[in-house]
């Protein structure tokens, strides 16, 4: 039963996807929205009444998988196309299709003018459709499609205004392309894992393959974690390929939400998570892992402080929590690093889509121009202000009990992992409230935005709402102590160590006043002492512009690798194929019709040289068998 | 045993003069009926192997080659004269718009 249910997941956005191409949009402009969020809607229903028994089963079998068909049989090579689903699979099914259907469902509202709305909402299920065969598929193959799908779709929908350009993206074509080239250098770690996996056990089923390489020594599974890492760097924005999410924000808001914050970019985590075995056997990468984690997520969260854009501080935050799932990871809390996960899904979902709504009232996010907009929007601005307060991490909103928990086993792993964490939870409190004064406190800054800022409609805000609870209460997932959620997932990524309760109790208050100091740091920085800002600034003035030039890793890349890049296929279009297969192409059809221009003589349309043509091979061939016979 | 080698000499004969028939006329009506000629050439030496033999195979083989020849008469006259009619001429040389 679990299993068809399953197929069904996949079935529904297919269906509608379909639908929409061929039909739908020829009927009404506002149906194609309807029915893309109605096969999400439908899909999240259906994992939602799987959950009881997936969830209630524990022991080894907690898992149930649903062979679909065999796709690849090449000698020994067999991919069978087929579903894993188990607690942590559908944790991440939930994920996606619930907070994908909130999404589509704000969509309707905010991409209600947009001309290509049947293809948002299109391109908007072909993701849901591979983000669900990445999280279900049973092996690394099926996880490689719906990896390379929902990158595919991410390319499609950041670009998706690709007529647009403006100051701060560029051309807005080009952003998606640079997502997508970013992407292609984690995905062949993740190929050349999958190639080291195949060669060491001979199979890239999950079950199968884990339990091989468990069997192996460091040296082999070292290599492997190192390559899923570019893998997990690449797809969830770590260090030193983070680089294409913050341009990735051209995309429409609801796609910065959904898959820029929510879900796409939490695949790696769910990668690493789906390995755990690998990593735990190789302590050397899970290190590296987790000093990336913190490093990004310090680095990403410096950067943040200095955007002047609302969704750029977003992007940052986002890239900044992803190192925060990374440093769980690292330091072998999976189960928190999904907790995470799916609280930061809640919450940064609602931050970005409260922007968006910012966006869809006022046309314009630079937050110099905005300020004072809680009196026009007051939902809004209260729904924004939840996000802050469950990124910041104060408690006891969600983002507060998953942060902590990874803090605590990054403590217990190593002080200066844990001291680096904290710091950024300062940082992320501070900076979160820079953007929430800056937008929606003080006093409009710009007459002519002011002018026409509304609160937006009901299609907007239902969605907000109702992940504004989720924020509040989702926290309850996995409380200290309680742990639901990591009990349920303890089948598939492993039972943790309890910690000693007096230390989690003392770090859970430093990090509760950390984040309390931090908010009201910047509340109290930005209400009244704008002088005082500025002073501060003057003091880190050199990180400051480290910050504001993005820790100069662009203009690296730009320097040493895109320069180059371009150089090398100027020469390759302009001298090898221009002058040489250019070239050698036109010589072989000049060649071709050279001779057949000659050999065209022979057909002179006479009936009597056809005959005696025909007669000369009668008399060779007879000719031909005498003598052979 | 000396008559079947007579009656297949005759179909040689009669053979090589369609061939040459066909190859050395103009008159698209006569290299018709070198053919024709040709075929019967053939049937001729079907029958007298039949003949020698003592296998009936050959002389149905024969049969059905002249059912197919009266088909093939039927089409060809056709187009004989259907082209006749556009050329003006039974000439075979002026026939050749099939050319290159």
């Amino acid at each position: 039963m679990i299993g068809y249910s399953a197929a069904w997941l996949l079935a529904l956005p297919l269906a509608g996807l379909l639908l929409n191409t061929f039909v739908g949009r020829r009927y009404s402009r506002t149906l194609a929205g309807t029915i893309a969020s109605g096969a999400v809607g439908l899909a999240f229903l259906i994992a939602i009444l799987m959950a009881p028994d997936i969830y209630g089963s524990h022991g080894e079998h907690a898992g149930q998988t649903l062979p679909l068909w065999d796709w690849i049989t090449i000698g020994e090579l067999q991919v069978p196309l087929a579903l894993l689903v188990d607690p942590l699979s559908l944790t991440l099914t939930l994920v996606v299709t619930g907070v994908g259907f909130l999404i589509h469902v704000y969509a309707m509202g905010y991409m209600v003018d947009d001309a290509r709305l049947a293809r948002f909402f299109i391109y908007l299920n072909f993701f849901i459709l591979a983000m669900l065969l990445l999280v279900l598929g049973d092996s690394f193959v099926t996880l490689f499609i719906g990896w390379e799908g929902v990158g595919l779709a991410s390319y499609l929908l950041i670009g998706f205004w690709f007529d647009r350009e403006d100051e701060l993206y560029g051309s807005y074509a080009d952003c998606g392309k640079k997502a997508f080239v970013v992407n292609r250098i984690g995905d062949v770690g993740l190929i050349l894992a999958m190639g080291l996996i195949w060669t060491t056990v001979g199979t890239l089923n999950f079950t199968e393959a884990l339990q091989g390489l468990a069997t192996m020594s460091e040296a082999p599974l070292v290599l492997i974690c190192l390559l899923l890492l570019l893998a997990v760097a690449g797809k969830s924005a770590q260090f030193p390929l983070y680089v294409w999410l913050p341009d990735a924000m051209a995309g429409p808001t609801p796609v910065s939400a959904l898959i820029h914050a929510a879900t796409m970019v939490t695949a790696g985590i769910y990668l690493m998570a789906r390995t755990h075995v690998l990593w735990e056997l190789a302590p050397m990468a899970s290190a590296i892992a987790a000093w990336i984690g913190v490093g990004t997520a310090f680095v990403a969260a410096t950067m943040a402080m200095v955007q002047t854009d609302l969704k750029k501080v977003l992007a940052y935050s986002t890239i900044s929590q992803l190192g925060y799932m990374v440093l769980g990871a690292g330091v072998g809390a999976f189960a928190f690093a999904i907790f995470h996960l799916v609280t930061h899904a809640f919450f940064k979902a609602l931050l970005f889509l409260s922007a968006g709504s910012v966006q869809h009232a006022t046309h314009e996010l630079d937050m110099r121009k905005l300020g004072g907009l809680r009196l026009k929007m007051p939902h809004t601005a209260r729904n924004f202000l939840i996000g802050s307060l469950a990124l910041a991490g104060i408690p006891p909103l969600a983002g507060f009990f998953s942060k902590d928990g990874i803090l605590l086993y990054a403590f217990q792993h190593n002080i200066l992992l844990y001291f680096l964490g904290l710091v950024t939870a300062l940082v992320t409190a501070i900076y979160i409230f820079r953007a929430y004064y800056l937008t929606f406190m003080g006093e409009p800054r710009d007459a002519h935005v002011d002018s026409h800022v509304h609160e937006s409609g009901r299609l907007i805000l239902a969605p907000l709402w109702i992940l504004s609870a989720l924020t509040i209460l989702g926290g309850a997932l996995n409380l200290p102590f309680v742990l639901t959620l990591e009990h349920a997932l303890a089948s598939v990524v492993g039972e943790l160590e309890p910690p000693v309760p007096s230390l989690e109790i003392a770090l859970l208050v430093v990090s509760a006043m950390v984040a309390i100091g931090g908010a009201r740091l910047a509340w109290g920085a930005y209400r009244r002492h704008m002088a005082w800002v500025d002073s501060i600034r003057a003091t880190f003035k050199p990180l400051a512009k480290l910050a504001q030039q993005r820790w100069y890793l662009d203009d690296l890349y730009d320097r040493q690798i895109l320069r180059g890049s371009h150089t090398l296929s100027q020469w390759l279009s302009t001298t090898v194929d221009q002058q040489g297969i250019d070239r050698a192409v036109n010589w072989g059809a000049e060649t071709a019709l050279n001779w057949s221009r000659k050999l065209r003589r022979l057909n002179d349309g006479r009936v009597p040289t056809y005959v005696f043509s025909m007669f000369v091979g009668a008399a060779l061939l007879v000719a031909y068998f005498w003598i052979a016979l | 045993m000396m008559d079947t080698n007579l009656y297949l000499a005759l179909s040689a004969l009669i053979f090589t003069i369609g061939a040459l028939g066909v190859l050395m006329r103009r008159n698209a009506l006569i290299i018709f009926m070198c053919v024709e000629m040709m075929l019967n050439s053939v049937n001729l030496s079907l029958v007298a192997l039949s003949h020698r033999w003592g296998n009936v195979d050959g002389q149905i083989f024969v049969f059905v080659i002249m059912a197919v020849a009266a088909a093939e008469v039927a089409i060809g006259l056709a187009i004989l004269i259907a082209n006749t009619r556009h050329s003006q001429s039974v000439n075979v040389d002026k026939i050749d718009l099939l050319r290159w």
